[in-house]
């Protein structure tokens, strides 16, 4: 017997059904009932029972995709604030081998990285790591603070939302599943994407909010689109649509971006340097290096080459005052 | 004109023997908390807010199998009629205690190990009954941020004012009464949470106090419950159509 519907308002408290449907997230059984501990909407599927809470704080679980920002460099590890009340640490194994080098050049205090949620033990110390497509640390760009209980609103369905919003801004966008995203374009589309955020997060439960967004992000950016597209658009992204709407808008630069038919593998883009990329890089300065000092070498030993040679070819003026350094020669006084 | 009821008269500020003072309860007051919530009792208006679960700035507080609830009563100096020197004195204390008590049985916070949750109840204004009010705001600030609960805790008092068992005393009653009994219970199972007694009271009065205190409990439960989620429609204002 059950009590709510899908989709019901309830408080901590409700009964929300008897014993013989299964108790999801966010409810508990008591007393031969299944009751709700959280405030927010009742999600019904076949037996299950669960609470999608309005508010609540991000806990990190294995698998996740975060974005957090370096508190503290330690000996050996990273402190990471992952928006949550438990926070990380990267253990300095991720990015080096044997020969730990300082910790703070690779990653200093105030680094924003875009991390994965390797290991959660049982009191909650969270182990992140570096490995995986697009992880590393974000350069530039803003972070906006959103709850994680409406990331999934923010990517939408197969990422229709987002993607809609990176193609009309052209910012690149990375979503961290604790609730903070990355955005990263021209100044004002930055704003204009962070108020668009902040709308999403405040409407997640409404319907017609892709449609709204796309009317608001058109309004913002290029003026009220003629309404050519039908009225009951479905909520699912017709992403080619919106690749043609913005051709003929001819957004410059925009175009680059609408080539991506691929939504699902795009979700978390990050064009950053990857971890690799970074060993590459110091990798060429010590070649560099390397390279100044040899020719250095190669300048001095040839020098001291040409040297003798002169110094043959000119033996007797320097029977007096032949010193070993090569400088000699420029007293040619003789 | 002159009323009297059949068993029991009308009292100072025209009451009944079992009628509440007016209530209003707000949730979600303040943007910056994790929870927070706004109760009227009468005269008394107070403030509660919740920050948390968060990491525990104190190790004495922290558990490895569970979060932990540090709560903080306090009274403006410009609560009462007489200021009241700032800073926590013995009845604050007291009762910050007693709240957590109250509060802790209705609380979920095994997910949440090694966490701590701040309650902060700050009294604006005094009118008798803040310990209830208060505990009955930390609730709905509680709800409002999200913490796992079995059930919303719920406040009100009884006494005995002239010899007569009486609900919800205003400020004159509790100084010149002869009993003051306040309760806090869970509205779903019925469970008490907190019960004091302040005075002096037969077996009988007694009984008939905390009953009397349980059937408020109730009617501000109703109260509570309406403020949450009314909070919840007021964030589903959508400029544009319904649907």
């Amino acid at each position: 017997m059950i009590y709510v519907e899908n989709k019901d308002l309830v408080i901590p408290g409700d009964v929300l059904a008897d014993e013989d449907f299964y108790s999801g997230r966010g409810t508990f059984k008591e007393n031969g009932q299944i009751c709700s501990s959280l405030m927010g909407l009742v999600s019904l599927r076949n037996k299950k029972i669960s609470v999608i809470p309005l508010k609540s704080k991000y806990v990190p679980k294995k698998g996740d995709v975060v974005i957090g920002k370096i508190e503290d460099v330690r000996f050996s590890m990273w402190d990471v604030d992952i928006n949550s009340p438990y926070s990380g640490i990267i253990p300095s194994s991720e990015v080096f081998g044997r020969d730990k080098k300082s910790l703070s050049k690779v990653f200093d205090v105030g680094d924003v990285l875009f991390l994965r949620v390797v290991d959660v033990d049982e009191v909650k110390k969270v182990k992140l790591g570096l490995k995986g497509r697009g992880m590393g640390k974000f350069k530039g760009g803003i972070i906006v603070d959103i709850a994680p209980t409406k990331v999934p609103r923010l990517i939408g369905k197969k990422g229709s939302m987002i993607n809609m919003i990176k193609d009309k801004t052209g910012c690149k966008i990375v979503v961290g599943q604790n609730g903070l995203v990355w955005v990263r374009g021209e100044p004002k589309m930055e704003q204009i994407t962070r108020d668009i955020i902040h709308i999403i997060e405040e409407q997640a439960h409404t319907s017609g909010l892709t449609n709204r967004i796309r009317d608001k992000l058109c309004l913002e950016i290029d003026g009220e689109i003629p309404d050519d597209l039908d009225e009951d658009f479905p909520e699912e992204s017709r992403t080619s649509d919106f690749n043609s709407h913005s051709n003929r808008k001819h957004n410059k630069g925009f175009h680059k971006r609408l080539n991506k038919k691929d939504n699902s593998a795009s979700k978390y883009e990050l064009e950053k340097p990857k971890l690799e990329n970074f060993k590459e890089e110091l990798k060429e300065e010590i070649e560099a290096k390397k390279q100044a000092e040899t020719k250095r070498n190669n300048d001095f030993i040839s020098n001291l080459e040409n040297i003798e040679k002169e110094k043959k070819s000119h033996k007797s003026h320097f029977e007096i005052g032949r010193k070993k350094s090569g400088f000699s020669i420029l007293r040619d006084d003789e | 004109m002159i009323f009297i009821s059949e068993e029991k008269k009308l009292r100072a500020d025209g009451r009944a023997y079992n009628e509440l003072r007016p209530i209003k309860i707000e949730a979600g007051v303040l943007e910056r908390a994790d929870g927070s919530a706004y109760v009227e009792v009468g005269g008394n208006k107070i403030l509660a807010s919740v920050y948390g679960p968060k990491e525990s700035y104190l190790r004495r507080f922290l558990r490895p199998d569970t979060g932990v609830i540090k709560v903080r009563y306090n009274m403006a100096p410009f609560s009462v009629d007489s200021r009241k020197r700032p800073g926590p004195d013995r009845r604050s204390n007291e009762i910050s205690k007693i709240t957590t008590d109250a509060l802790l049985p209705a609380l979920m916070l095994e997910g949440y190990p090694r966490s701590l949750i701040d309650i902060s109840i700050e009294v604006i204004a005094a009118e008798g009954g803040t310990r209830c009010a208060g505990v009955t705001a930390a609730a709905v600030a509680l709800a409002d941020a999200g913490i796992p609960m079995r059930d919303i805790p719920v406040g009100c008092a009884a006494g005995k004012m002239d010899g007569d068992i009486v609900l919800d005393l205003s400020e004159v009653e509790d100084k010149t009464g002869q009993a003051d009994v306040p309760v806090v219970i869970l509205p779903r199972t019925g469970e008490i949470t907190l019960l004091q007694t302040d005075g002096n009271l037969t077996d009988e009065e007694f009984e008939e106090a905390i009953n009397l205190a349980i059937e408020g409990c109730m009617e501000v439960s109703k109260v509570q419950k309406e403020a949450l989620k009314d909070r919840y429609l007021r964030t589903t204002e959508v400029p544009e159509e319904e649907e």
